[in-house]
């Protein structure tokens, strides 16, 4: 199978997700499993889940203030369309991090030593927090941090974690239908017929029918 | 659909078939439509996939938005339940801790197993496939040919619906007239890879897969499939009616409640209870088939999961159809005084030469299809086309160091995005974020491709399952101990697949989005990641070396019959779903033929 199967969901990502499924399928239950419940391997699939349903959420007020000043700067509104908060992202983060799962659990202090480490370089560079500073305040941080390539050494776990949100904050805004709508996703609509490749987008690359 | 309950389980069958997905449900279907009472005993849920998928449900409606966990493995909306690479309480076990020895188990614990959700590729074996040791010396033959079995392909396509062509390839068989549904229409990614994978010599066709690209054919169908059975020709059309066509939407991984693609619980076990010849009984694991003073089976033990109690049920004939490595599981705990050493196991070979699809991936970041406007790119959830293998002569003349073939099965464009659409983004972008971030979004959403090799493992003496002496599950069945070991067959097979789809990307004008693996250790996917697990029981000519003849019947015990995964002989690179129940028709065929003749 192709998750794959077939079922090609992995080209979507530029990233594998193979480690983390190379580590843990082999048979054995997790053990070091937290106190809070998952969805279990049956729930609801018909269901419209939004987060703090299945566990509690888990962020302070300070740090979801912080999160989504973040998130905004990730993804602010351009015009065409809005910032990432208009869809609740915050909320997705916030359900991610709280969340009882092998991935998440590993997220959760990289996230919460990130968003505490905005703030204390906001603090020291601005003397604000993060969320209150201006634009050009946040963006001075974020440049220092946003391309590990090219990140000074001493900001190197700033920008793993900037990097892990940017992430988790794309991944988040475009799976609604808002960021569908940006983005140029325009199925998951029922169709009588399946038209495929448009003539024109096909005449233009030189494919199809004709062309070798 | 209703479902029986245990209390039905004091009839008189004359079969009980253990298991409910693609083996259980082709082999119930085919003997209930032939008049004979089956009682088929399945270990997960009932499931009803009218109700239970969820179709159009957007990510964002998902906890997580739909990421997987090691609850829902293949993510939230999967049709799977209770499964996946751990079920709790029902553990196996590896013999090695080294990575490479070790073998993932993926189960579904439901009322049609892991036909819910399956990719739904459907290829058949060809004629090399069935006697590879006669072309290469290697592994071994099968005691069939494809002339055996592809009346039956015939037959499951037009029963299930297959989309696809007959392109009359090297060892890749044409489907005799009106047995194929139209394929779907490529998208831009599919013509691209086309166009280019052919300048390398890649022969590109239109891919098969159980989808309903258009409604069966309920005039004409029938009668060709039950030729003289008027009843079974009635419910077999008004069950093809009921199925409508795809709506080319929803990924086909969730399930389709309104039944157009296959799905054991859609297209095999509704019509067979319509019959009344079938009674189902769900939440029943069962951990042995119990010998009779005479030698023949003569039932089943199994537990109820919900009460706990232990039940048996009893039989003319038993079938396992658990899937292969629950069948040898069932058999090896199926320990007698006349069986010491497992059920039908006097030739030592259950268990044995347990096999899985060789696989490799690799994707290409591909610039021509940046930026192009937005068109719907859903069809028929991808595999519009794919790349039978194409080096079987080349390999003849002992070119490639490898023996045995694979397809290349890739897909691209404008899917469904969910939580992880767009991770390492900044890999393209240098590190953007804010409204460059957006553009940037724009740009490459949709213009990756993904290529998957998928290609034939040959059958080894390291890569086996056993019971394990001390874990048992919940129930306190022994559980399976997994070995492996892949050859150089494989493994280079797999460098071999890295290397090939590195070319196609950089003939697309792309660049690949991860390190091009030519180690193939490294490159190969471990064992049991693709989820086609054959073997462990084998079929073949001679009763020293095999478990069951070429009618998946176990030498040793007469009235038992294996007619899952577990008797591939060989695993071709064609995905094995179609031959599994191409398989099961002709024996259940075999069966209903014996009991007419009281031979069972």
């Amino acid at each position: 199978m192709t998750d794959r199967r077939t079922t090609i969901k992995w080209m979507l990502s530029v990233a594998a997700s193979m480690p983390l499924l190379r580590q843990r399928a082999w048979g054995q239950e997790v053990t070091a499993w937290p106190a809070v419940r998952g969805y279990g391997g049956d729930p609801d699939l018909t269901k419209i889940y939004k987060p703090g349903d299945v566990w509690p959420l888990t962020l302070s007020a300070a740090q979801r203030r912080t999160a989504r000043a973040l998130c905004n700067v990730i993804l602010p509104d351009d015009g065409r369309s809005p910032d990432a908060n208009s869809v609740g992202v915050v909320d997705f983060i916030d359900e991610w991090v709280s969340a009882p799962y092998p991935q998440q659990l590993q997220d959760r202090p990289v996230v919460m030593e990130g968003l505490a480490w905005m703030d204390a370089e906001a603090l020291l560079r601005f003397e604000k927090y993060f969320a209150e500073l201006d634009e050009s305040q946040q963006h001075a941080i974020c440049d220092d941090i946003c391309y590990e390539p090219k990140t000074a050494p001493k900001f190197a776990r700033a920008a793993a974690f900037f990097t892990r949100y940017r992430d988790l904050t794309v991944g988040a805004f475009y799976s609604t239908p808002t960021g569908w709508k940006d983005i140029g996703y325009i199925g998951n609509v029922p169709l009588t017929k399946f038209e495929g490749a448009s003539a024109e987008v096909l005449q233009k690359l030189g494919l199809g029918p004709g062309h070798t | 659909m209703s479902i029986p309950t245990p209390a039905a389980k004091g009839k008189n069958y004359d079969v009980i078939v253990v298991g409910s997905g693609a083996a259980g449900g082709q082999t119930a279907y085919t003997l209930s439509m032939e008049g004979v009472k089956v009682l088929m005993l399945e270990a997960g849920r009932n499931y009803v996939p009218e109700q239970e998928t969820p179709m159009f449900q957007s990510y964002d409606q998902a906890p997580l938005h739909g990421a997987s966990t090691p609850e829902k493995d293949f993510g939230f909306y999967d049709s799977t339940v209770d499964g996946g690479w751990t079920v709790p309480g029902e553990p196996y076990v590896q013999s090695t801790s080294d990575p490479h020895g070790r073998f993932a188990w993926w189960r579904s614990r439901m009322l049609g197993g892991r036909t819910n959700h399956w990719g739904r590729i459907s290829l058949r074996n060809g004629p090399y496939d069935f006697k590879p040791h006669s072309r290469d010396g290697l592994g071994m033959d099968w005691p069939i040919s494809y002339e055996d079995v592809a009346p039956y392909y015939d037959k499951v396509e037009r029963l299930i619906g297959v989309y696809g062509t007959s392109e009359g390839l090297e060892n890749t068989p044409n489907s005799s007239p009106g047995c194929l549904l139209p394929p779907p229409a490529p998208v831009v990614s599919d013509y691209l890879v086309q166009q280019r994978a052919r300048r390398l010599g890649i022969p590109i066709v239109p891919g098969h897969r159980a989808v309903l690209t258009q409604q069966l054919d309920f005039k004409r169908s029938p009668a060709l499939l039950h030729p003289g059975n008027l009843k079974a020709q009635k419910i077999i059309a008004q069950h093809m009616q009921q199925r409508a066509a795809c709506i080319w939407a929803t990924d086909c991984g969730r399930g389709c409640s309104i039944r157009a693609n296959y799905q054991s619980t859609t297209v095999h076990l509704p019509p067979a209870l319509a019959t009344g010849n079938l009674d189902i009984v769900c939440n029943a694991m069962v951990s042995q088939v119990v010998l009779g003073k005479n030698g023949h089976a003569k039932g089943v033990k199994y537990f109820d999961k919900v009460s706990g109690a232990e039940h048996q049920a009893t039989a003319r004939v038993i079938v396992l159809a658990a899937s292969a490595c629950e069948t040898a599981r069932i058999l090896l705990n199926s320990k007698s005084a006349l069986f010491p050493n497992g059920l039908a196991n006097s030739s030592g070979k259950v268990g044995r030469y347990v096999m899985d699809t060789v696989g490799a991936d690799l994707s290409g970041q591909i610039p021509l299809l940046e930026s192009l406007p937005p068109q719907n790119e859903d069809g028929a959830s991808g595999h519009a086309f794919y790349a039978p293998w194409w080096g079987y002569q080349d390999q003849q003349k002992g070119k490639l160091g490898f023996a045995r073939g694979y397809h290349i099965e890739f897909g691209g464009g404008r899917r469904m995005p969910g939580a992880g659409t767009l991770h390492g983004i900044e890999r393209f972008t240098g590190g953007s974020y804010g409204k460059k971030l957006k553009e940037d979004a724009r740009r490459y959403y949709g213009s990756f491709v993904g290529f998957a090799g998928r290609g034939e493992m040959i059958p080894n003496e390291n890569s086996y399952c056993e019971i394990d002496p001390q874990v048992k599950d919940k129930w306190g069945i022994p559980v399976l101990r997994f070995h492996w070991k892949w050859s150089d067959h494989e493994t280079r097979q797999a460098a071999h697949m890295q290397k090939t789809f590195a070319d196609i990307v950089q003939a697309m004008g792309g660049r690949v989005t991860s390190k091009v693996q030519s180690d193939g250790a490294e490159a190969i996917a471990p064992g049991g990641f693709i989820i086609h697990e054959v073997g462990g029981a084998i079929m073949g000519a001679d009763r020293q070396k095999s478990v069951t003849n070429e009618w998946c019947q176990t030498w040793d015990v007469k009235n038992l019959f294996l007619t899952d995964g577990a008797v591939f002989a060989s695993n071709a690179d064609k995905n094995p779903t179609l031959t599994i129940m191409a398989l099961a028709w002709r024996s259940a065929d075999h069966i209903a033929d014996m009991m007419r003749r009281k031979e069972l």
